[in-house]
């Protein structure tokens, strides 16, 4: 399951989560490719066309910022959320 | 699609789009253009590099480049005057597969003439041209220019290194003038063969005068029915061109209380008149001696008029940045500043005379007019 921020829920029809059919073991690159199957705005505001996560946005596993483990590489173990937030930035 | 409060126009208004750092506003008056009524924000906390209103083919589209901070760039466009917005999934203002690259920004959206009421051009960082065959709905990239041998020696300025300026044939012929800081004006004849064309545009950043390319090209506009002749505001030196980037000639340099400055305004009624706004230096990038001052000339560059009624002209250090700075095309033109100081002004009498149409705005990236059709 992915967890969703609020500002993403409107491109998921006000979801706040989104179950996905990935076989394990999944990689964070492998659960970012079904959300963005599943809903293409929130892939583009993910990760850019390039495949690149966005600066400002962070994917956590469980409890750990991806980019601290393996970044999309990151394997997610099974039952285990993933979480997408904005990052702590701005103007 | 997000419904929206739209803006109250019709037939003969004249919209004023202003684009923020934190969202696009609109404002709105009569043919007289003395009544101006602010709507907005839409795109709440995302940065307006990008916006026209095009009215070619018997339509009213807004198309908007915006940039979320978190989410990225995206382009959108909505045919009811802001009521409601489309954003094409997939987005596509992108990179193709494989090109390795993303948009950072969108700096520029580009209707041409009315000779090609369906193309519509955009520029984005980092430095590429895309166009779009169907009103904006679709773009593909241009592969001559992004694979330009110069490419690899162009250098970002502080902006990035971006593709914010495009000059379309108005005849609609093939032929197309775009500029990037920091890498100068290129043309192309067919399209997809582009040439730099900066002879005779001083570089006094580089260690030689007078490079290829390389030159911090600010903006470029020109008169639509002199499309050969060219004005340029270089990052230092305003430049005048008679044979669309063939040679460059500066101008002004006795006459303007500075060279240096970001937009530049060709009149749309007058051929040989154009509109600067001087900033002190590149070192301070605000109106000089605390003034808000636009300069037109009216003979080609040779003489400059100072306009200020209106504006103000004390203690008044403020900044207008390239996009900050456009002309409708009503007789006498109306032209609109906006300063990174969220302050709009206009004039709907060719700059002779300014009144204060909105203030404490966000920052201000561009200001984009049409009269509604």
């Amino acid at each position: 399951m992915v967890r969703l921020a609020a500002a993403l829920r409107q491109h998921a029809e006000g979801a706040s989560s989104v179950d996905l059919d990935v076989p394990p073991p999944a990689s964070v690159g492998a659960v970012l490719d079904a959300l963005a199957a599943a809903h293409p705005a929130i892939g583009r505001r993910v990760r850019d066309e390039s495949g690149a996560l966005r600066r400002h946005v962070n994917v956590f596993v469980g409890a750990d910022n991806a980019k601290d483990l393996d970044g999309t590489d990151t394997v997610v173990p099974e039952g285990v959320e993933v979480t997408v937030l904005p990052a702590i930035s701005g103007g | 699609m997000v419904e929206q409060a739209s803006i109250n126009a019709s037939a003969g208004d004249v919209v004023v789009l202003v684009g923020t750092t934190k969202g696009l506003f609109a404002l709105t008056a009569g043919p007289d253009r003395t009544d101006w009524t602010l709507a907005g924000p839409w795109f709440m906390g995302e940065e307006i590099y990008a916006a026209a209103l095009d009215c070619r083919g018997g339509r009213a589209r807004l198309l908007v480049g915006a940039t979320s901070s978190h989410w990225g760039p995206s382009v959108y466009r909505s045919d009811d005057l802001g009521g409601t917005w489309i954003e094409p999934e997939p987005q596509t203002l992108a990179f193709p597969e494989g090109v390795g690259a993303a948009v950072a920004h969108v700096w520029q959206l580009q209707p041409a003439g009315d000779a090609q009421p369906d193309v519509v051009y955009a520029g984005v960082e980092p430095a590429a041209l895309f166009r779009s065959d169907d009103g904006g709905q679709s773009f593909h990239l241009n592969e001559g220019l992004w694979g330009h041998e110069h490419r690899p020696q162009w250098q970002p300025g502080g902006g990035g290194l971006c593709l914010h300026t495009i000059v379309p044939d108005p005849a609609g012929g093939p032929r197309l003038g775009i500029a990037i800081s920091a890498a100068g004006f290129y043309r192309t004849d067919d399209g997809q063969n582009w040439e730099a064309a900066n002879v005779g545009i001083r570089a006094p950043f580089l260690p030689e005068p007078a490079p290829e390319f390389g030159q911090c090209v600010h903006k470029v506009d020109r008169h639509p029915a002199e499309p050969d002749t060219l004005f340029l505001q270089h990052h230092w030196g305003v430049y005048r061109s008679s044979d669309f980037g063939g040679k460059w000639e500066e101008v002004g340099a006795d006459a303007l209380p500075s060279t240096f400055g970001f937009p530049v305004v060709a009149d749309p009624n007058r051929a040989g008149t154009a509109y600067v706004l001087p900033l002190t230096s590149d070192m301070f990038r605000c109106t000089p001696d605390g003034r808000l001052r636009v300069y037109r000339t009216t003979d080609g560059g040779d003489t400059w008029d100072a306009l200020g009624q209106g504006l103000p002209q004390e203690n008044a250090y403020v900044t207008v940045l390239r996009d900050g700075f456009t002309a409708d095309r009503l007789d006498p033109a109306g032209l609109y500043v906006g300063t990174r100081t969220g302050d709009v002004y206009g004039s709907p009498d060719a700059g002779e005379s300014w009144t204060e149409l909105a203030r404490h705005l966000p920052p201000v990236l561009c200001v984009k007019t049409a009269v509604l059709r």
